[in-house]
């Protein structure tokens, strides 16, 4: 909600510049760095999307889902799968992010009726089922041994760019879709829910409709981000593509940025995944305790996010 | 007089407990009507059913001859069937006039946003909120907490609006006020029910009263007439105090009791 | 065919009493602190890598080491809520949840490095005993014995001691205890600590029957996770039906449907209880 204020002091001419010229520092990336920086800029995209999907259930409606590794893992298989069917990529990543939505407004109504931590527990379970299913259902997931996926054909530098402007592009459309949700409607009725689901209900919001667009919104992306995942790395398997720690670390970067706002998950993203990279690059070994320190650190030190610093600054 | 509000039979048990029971009344579109009953009567469950949170055990309830029995709360809202709640609830984390512009948004005519955040600046006014209209709600005292909570209700433009107990906690001077205020929004050709266990707001406000005990209807009808029903005096202040005050034959109402 | 089913059964029941075993410790710390211990899973398997160490290192005794590893554990939890998590444990779920789950990516990794993430397990072969061809594993009898004893013993804690009565008091309502002079924040490290030397006790029996690796932490949290709705938060007498029909669930489902499905049919009946029964199968008491 700091966050939001921020956004709100930003102006709302403000914020388009601010989140363009990010774009724009990714979208250059190959001119100042090499592949490796090149595969940081995609990965910080990858999980813009992640985080402004997020940011839908959990930062609008203030729903603490768990759900995103699901998400990832069902458009990342739905993907594979489509494109060792003989689909065409992009059309492979349009069909996984369709999937993915639809899953999701399938099972919006049974997990949405829980609050809490009945909530989290429920879409935590999204993943773990998830997980079992990838890993069981051999004939068409490959079981435990993963799914190859087709590579792209061409060089290494193509490759790279190529998947930094895919990423860019599914990171442009959930922005926008974000800009828009955040200033209509139904961002104004998700942050009624938000804060009194039942006072929310009581002046005409129609809360599960409003919950379950927010579900899908959080899931369709992810799945076109997943799926593009799958066709960059080549080779997906259960545990990694349905992934409980994806599933918190999103959250986790959305808390760092501020919850509830347009930049927010933008700027928690960045933070984290350039952390991540520069941690692991040194510390291979304790890669996973360090960022549990850095989360735990987050939690106790950083209580309003990043954008919470600046107004606490300010004031 | 058109009925803008028909309630047939209406029941709602949790468990084994009769919270309403076999309630029917009538409520004419702009009339004035309270509804009391001691603490426990059941008052604010019988809301929470006319305005879908509950759903009825049993019964139907009728806004202006379509049965809503089965609505959802949103659904009675955008009908224009709006309610206040007894314990106030505001969305703490926005301005006052954010608040009042969900009303409009969600419930009232508002187009756009900003449509109604113009409306709401004018329900503020009416209410006499204006100065706080871009204080966060947390941060305000609890009679303005309820004018809020009116200026909310009235941005939802109802037909009919359910006041629960709005004037709980205030102190009298500020009770005055809320009278005041009550007394336009019927002027205004709102149809108002009071939900009230103060005797005198309901005398000096209501056309009719409804009596509410022990979930069902005891009495209803003028308000002088009501308060002199042997079984009303009852029910709120004991079978002795009614046995005195009528004269004699209590030990046959204590069924009712 | 019955003494098919009889094994079945039996298999089930083993199954069900570490799930209870596991789950009970989870479930008190959900209900009594509001705070789901994304950890418990890391916990279990800290005691059973323990277990095995001090039983190949040292030589003790799996059944002599599950005392010292539990009251390990014990401190291990009380001390954690005490100096961190009873900062945020009023907090949304998100927040406790994310930082339990940043202390057991912390605790994980700490594992992986010293125990290598090897599978290990002691082997005791204490012998079987054959009821026609219905077999019982006697190094699995033990564990589900003891498993059934150690939730057995919080019950009794929970009921007869002081502190027990303290952890009823602060579930039921926490402001009145504190004004009754219950130390609430010592009373919360004490739940937690419990709830980590339950944990601490399943791992020691744990590692008689099945390898211990860090690979399966999140599946044993999923397993507490699942107890907990079918049996409802915070009772013990909850968490051991949740345990047992869990475990049979899972034995005749993967009787009937096959291995693979076993694990699918705990997270379907858990979203299915969900949907229409958020308090679990057995309603919601008070943990007495």
């Amino acid at each position: 909600m700091i966050g939001a204020a921020v956004s709100r002091t930003l102006g709302s001419r403000g914020l388009p510049w601010v989140a363009g010229l990010w774009l724009v520092v990714l979208a250059l990336s190959p001119l100042y760095g090499d592949n490796y920086i090149v595969k940081i800029a995609t990965f910080v995209a990858l999980y813009g999307v992640l985080a402004l999907s997020w940011n839908f259930i959990g930062g609008y409606a203030g729903y603490p889902s768990f759900a995103t590794g699901a998400f990832v893992g069902l458009g990342a298989y739905a993907g594979a799968i489509c494109q060792n069917a003989g689909v065409p990529m992009i059309v492979a990543w349009l069909l996984a992010a369709i999937i993915v939505a639809g899953v999701a407004a399938a099972m919006g109504p049974v997990i949405l009726r829980l609050r809490g931590h009945y909530f989290a527990i429920g879409s935590i379970s999204l993943v773990e089922i998830g997980s079992v299913l990838a890993s069981n259902w051999s004939g068409l997931t490959g079981g435990g041994e993963g799914l190859n996926v087709r590579f792209l054909p061409g060089g290494p530098d193509f490759i790279a760019r190529f998947f930094l402007y895919a990423m860019l592009v599914i990171l442009v459309a959930a922005l926008a879709t974000t800009i828009a949700v955040d200033r209509g409607r139904l961002g104004f009725g998700l942050r009624c829910i938000a804060q009194n689901e039942d006072a929310a209900e009581m002046v005409g919001v129609p809360s599960t409709r409003y919950k379950i667009a927010a579900f899908v919104l959080s899931g369709v992306f992810c799945g076109a981000a997943g799926a593009a995942y799958a066709s960059w790395v080549g080779y997906i398997a259960p545990a990694d593509a349905f992934s409980i720690l994806l599933t918190v670390k999103v959250p986790v970067m959305v808390l760092l940025g501020g919850a509830g706002s347009v930049l927010g998950p933008l700027i928690g993203s960045a933070a984290l995944v350039l952390l991540e990279e520069t941690v692991w690059a040194r510390f291979l070994d304790y890669h996973q305790a360090i960022l549990g320190a850095i989360i735990v650190a987050l939690i106790f030190f950083l209580p309003g996010g990043l954008l919470g610093l600046r107004l606490r600054w300010r004031s | 007089m058109k009925p803008l509000l028909e309630v047939e039979k209406l029941s709602k048990h949790f468990g084994g407990v009769h919270a309403v029971r076999d309630v029917s009344f009538t409520i004419g579109s702009g009339e004035i009507v309270g509804l009391i009953g001691p603490n426990g009567a059941g008052k604010t469950t019988l809301v929470n059913l006319l305005t879908g949170v509950h759903r009825p055990s049993g019964g139907v309830v009728r806004f202006e001859g379509v049965d809503v029995t089965a609505q959802r709360p949103h659904e009675a809202a955008r009908r224009g069937l709006a309610r206040t709640f007894q314990i106030v609830q505001p969305f703490p984390r926005m301005t006052v006039l954010e608040n009042v512009a969900a009303g409009a948004l969600f419930a009232g005519q508002a187009g756009s946003r900003a449509e109604a955040e113009r409306l709401a600046a004018g329900y503020l006014a009416a209410v006499g909120l204006d100065r706080e209209s871009q204080r966060l709600a947390a941060t305000l005292t609890l009679p303005s907490r309820k004018r809020l909570e009116l200026a909310k209700s009235l941005a939802m433009r109802p037909k009919l609006l359910l006041l629960d107990e709005v004037n709980a906690g205030l102190n009298t001077s500020e009770i005055d006020g809320a009278l005041a205020l009550i007394r336009r929004i019927a002027a205004s050709g709102i149809t108002v029910v009071l939900i009230e266990h103060l005797m005198k707001v309901v005398l000096s406000l209501s056309q009719r009263v409804l009596v509410l005990h022990h979930g069902q209807l005891l009495a209803s009808g003028a308000p002088e007439a009501v308060m002199r029903d042997p079984q009303v005096v009852e029910a709120y202040l004991g079978a002795r105090f009614a046995a005195r005050f009528a004269g004699g034959d209590a030990k046959s109402e204590a069924s009712h009791g | 065919m019955s003494a098919l089913y009889a094994q079945v059964l039996l298999n089930g029941l083993m199954l069900g009493a570490l799930y209870a075993c596991i789950a009970v410790g989870f479930s008190l710390v959900w209900g009594v602190l509001n705070v789901i211990s994304m950890m418990h899973g890391s916990f279990v398997i800290l005691a059973g890598y323990l277990t095995c160490a001090a039983f190949t290192g040292a030589g003790i005794h799996p059944f002599a080491a599950l005392v010292p590893v539990a009251l390990l554990l014990l401190l291990l939890g009380y001390f954690l809520q005490l100096g961190l998590i009873n900062r945020v444990v009023s907090q949304p779920v998100l927040t406790t949840l994310t930082l339990t789950f940043g202390l057991d990516m912390i605790l994980y990794n700490l594992m992986n490095v010293w125990f290598e993430a090897t599978p290990r397990r002691v082997t005791l072969d204490l012998g079987r005993l054959e009821f026609g061809e219905v077999v019982l594993p006697l190094d699995r009898a033990a564990a589900m014995v003891l498993a059934l004893a150690m939730t057995g013993l919080l019950y009794v804690i929970l009921r007869g001691s002081r502190l027990g009565r303290a952890i009823v008091a602060v579930r039921m309502d926490r402001d009145a205890a504190a004004l009754m002079g219950i130390r609430v924040p010592r009373v919360y490290a004490a739940t937690f600590g419990l709830g980590a030397m339950m944990a601490g006790a399943c791992g020691a029996l744990l590692a008689l029957v099945y390898p211990i690796t860090t690979n399966v932490t999140g599946q044993l949290l999923g397993k507490a996770f699942i107890v907990c709705v079918i049996g409802g938060l915070g009772t013990v007498p909850g968490a051991l039906a949740g345990g047992l029909v869990l475990g049979l669930v899972e034995s005749f489902g993967g009787h009937w449907f096959g291995p693979q499905v076993a694990p699918l049919l705990g997270f379907a009946l858990m979203l299915v209880l969900l949907a229409v029964k958020p308090t679990g199968l057995f309603g919601q008491r008070g943990y007495e």
